[in-house]
């Protein structure tokens, strides 16, 4: 395995030096600044495949490769749920919101964050008590788990899937344009490096690339941040005076505009992000690292202060990025207009120059590439647990697999997500995929949340109510994004839009516990039976943790 | 008959305790309080987004350009990590011992 692991590094960094080789003359002359992101790109690179290969020698069994043998501290969980959260979509998303409309950007902020606390009380402590690696365990705990464990893994694969295209195109562009290497080898690299840190190190890679990702974006913030207020004395009034004075939009830029266009809207989104978050396979994963339920709780506390603080710097950033960056010639393509040099997602790349020149902007430049990385390996772990030991050892084989074939399958299941993401990615690469992430959390909140609750807090759920609600939650905010005006107007250009909202989740989301409802109380099997008499057990293990490792000690 | 692996006459034991029912009682009012404080907070915050944009673009004082909505926003955000904090606080300390003892009253 090690030699294996050497081999695999060397080619990459061999592909790495060439593929950089090839377009440095042109670099040099072209821009400067490239030199110092990739020196600092590399030399993440590096410490990361270090801690791969460290990872490499700990990833012995299935529960070193899903779960990390459980030996994650509530802190470094925590660190690694927020890395996870704080995706480059969050990063350059938000601020590049709020850079050009303001206050709306807070809108999303808020929203992503307040997911955070429902979590904690609701689902935290229970999904650790009853589950091992996936949530599709804890939704199937008392009812028919090949139908409902099939039902969460196609969940977990479409939130995976979707999430991966967003994250995949958006480091396509962002590295074609700091390291000026082509988009398809751009797409490649990610790919690549993502299989190693997965295949290789499993969980226990993916958490600590992660953790080191979420620190260095965390420092890189405050930096910006800081260099922002320094400018203007401390003064949040000196800094909101002076973007209202340059922002095309003026005054308006303080209260919410035109993102938000109608209250249906407004309520939707909501749902949507607050919801969605606890229908994340690759976050609720992380609750199975830990050693127990307390450790759980913990990290969300923990997860939501880091989260809750760089979601106040990404605002700051957005704002400083109005005052320095739309001001100054060498960033926008015209003055007096917002659209800036390389794409509307650049704000705190430029804004992370104006603050500390070449360095710094090479220093973020590799932060931003890095959390795409640790974003994108920690959604190809999810999903390749959903295909190895959902679909696979429970659904196909009855769980009569050895856990050395299970480890096997799950690694192939990696290798072919990572092979899949670079497909999707080079078919994407054209396509506006704002939506994607919209659509993800609508599918989460419709699809994934709904069956993991009732599961948890209706005793009357049972498998016939999961299946059909589940697939009714994920089918129609699907077809809704499809049929709503982002995708079938603004991508397909197929005309007006025959669903009129932007956000499906106001819609999908209830009809989704309808179905859930109505198909379970009219369910008179003799598997209804079973799947409620088993709640009042689930209960007392999901409440007090009687027979779930590492359970409160006694 | 259930599907779920489970110990019968500890759980049987544990249903039987009365703390169990202390436990999930006060655990599950405490953490359905706070969500419905979240959701309440969140909820208002996107209502006042969608009907009151005015209000929130109201100058925090007379000749100030900051705005009301920022201070609104930047609380929904704390209140949401003070929220998580007392929980845990309460979780780990008082739900976990009584936890530990019906856990402990199961095994005798």
């Amino acid at each position: 395995m090690t030699r294996l692991f050497h081999t695999v590094a060397a080619l990459l960094f061999a592909s790495m030096g060439s593929a950089f080789a090839a377009d440095a003359p042109v670099q040099i002359e072209a821009q400067g600044t490239n030199h110092e992101a990739l020196y600092m790109f590399i030399f993440f690179v590096g410490i990361t495949l270090l801690i791969t290969k460290w990872a490499a020698s700990r990833t012995k069994t299935t529960k070193d490769f899903y779960a990390a043998g459980g030996g994650i501290t509530a802190a470094q969980n925590g660190l690694a749920i927020a890395g996870d959260y704080m995706s480059a979509a969050s990063f350059l998303g938000i601020s590049s919101l709020v850079y050009a409309s303001g206050y709306d950007g807070l809108v999303y902020s808020v929203g992503w964050l307040v997911g955070w606390p429902i979590i904690l009380f609701l689902i935290a402590e229970r999904l650790r008590n009853l589950g091992k690696y996936t949530f599709a365990e804890v939704a199937a705990f008392r009812l028919s788990h090949g139908p409902v464990r099939t039902f969460a893994a196609i969940g977990s694969l479409v939130v995976v899937a979707g999430y991966l295209i967003a994250q995949m195109v958006g480091a396509g562009q962002l590295i074609k344009l700091i390291f000026n290497i082509e988009y398809t080898y751009a797409v490649m690299l990610v790919g690549a490096l993502m299989i190693v840190y997965v295949t290789f190190g499993g969980m226990v890679a993916t958490t600590w690339v992660q953790i080191v990702k979420a620190c260095l974006l965390l420092i890189g913030a405050s930096i910006i941040a800081f260099g922002v207020l320094s400018e203007f004395n401390f003064s949040f009034e000196a800094m909101f005076a002076k973007a209202i004075e340059v922002h095309p939009k003026h005054g308006a830029i303080m209260e919410p505009g035109t993102l938000i266009s109608n209250p249906i809207e407004a309520v939707s989104l909501g749902l949507a992000l607050m919801f969605g978050t606890a229908g994340l396979p690759h976050i609720l994963m992380r609750f199975f690292t830990v050693p127990d339920a307390k450790a759980a709780r913990k990290s969300v506390f923990y997860a939501t202060g880091f989260i809750g603080y760089f979601y106040i710097l990404t605002f700051i950033i957005g704002f400083g990025a109005i005052t320095m960056v739309s001001t100054n010639p060498e960033y926008v393509v015209e003055l007096g207009k917002l659209a800036l040099k390389g794409g509307n997602n650049m704000a705190a790349i430029h804004l992370s120059h104006a603050v500390g020149g070449d360095l710094f902007k090479g220093f973020i430049s590799a932060v931003a590439f890095a959390t795409i990385l640790a974003v994108v390996s920690g959604l190809a772990l999810a999903g390749a647990s959903a295909i190895a030991h959902d679909l696979y050892t429970n659904v196909m084989r009855k769980d009569q697999v050895s856990e050395a074939e299970e480890l096997r399958v799950s690694k192939l299941a990696s290798l072919a997500l990572g092979v899949i993401a670079v497909v999707l990615g080079i078919v994407f690469e054209k396509q506006n995929v704002a939506y994607m992430v919209g659509l993800v959390f609508a599918v989460a909140a419709s699809g994934n949340f709904p069956v993991l609750a009732l599961s948890l807090f209706w005793s009357g759920l049972t498998t016939r109510g999961a299946v059909w609600g589940g697939y009714v939650g994920l089918g129609v905010a699907v077809l809704l994004t499809v049929l709503g005006p982002t995708v079938w107007t603004d991508t397909m250009h197929m005309g007006p839009a025959i669903f009129p909202f932007k956000n499906p989740a106001l819609f999908s989301m209830p009809l989704a516990f309808i179905f859930a409802w109505l198909m379970s109380i009219t369910d008179k099997s003799e598997c209804a039976d079973l799947d409620r008499a088993g709640y009042e057990s689930q209960k007392v293990r999901s409440e007090t943790g009687l027979g779930a490792e590492g359970a409160v000690a006694h | 008959m259930t599907r779920v692996p489970v110990d019968h006459d500890k759980n049987l034991h544990i249903i039987n305790n009365p703390k169990y029912a202390e436990l999930v009682g006060q655990r599950n009012a405490f953490a359905f309080t706070l969500s419905a404080l979240v959701l309440i907070i969140y909820f208002g915050f996107i209502f006042l987004i969608a009907y009151g944009k005015a209000f929130l673009g109201t100058p925090l004082a007379e000749g100030m350009v900051s705005t009301i909505g920022f201070p609104i926003g930047v609380f929904v955000i704390l209140t949401a990590f003070i929220l998580t904090g007392l929980y845990v606080r309460r979780a780990n300390t008082r739900f976990d011992d009584l936890n530990r003892e019906i856990i402990k009253e199961a095994h005798q």
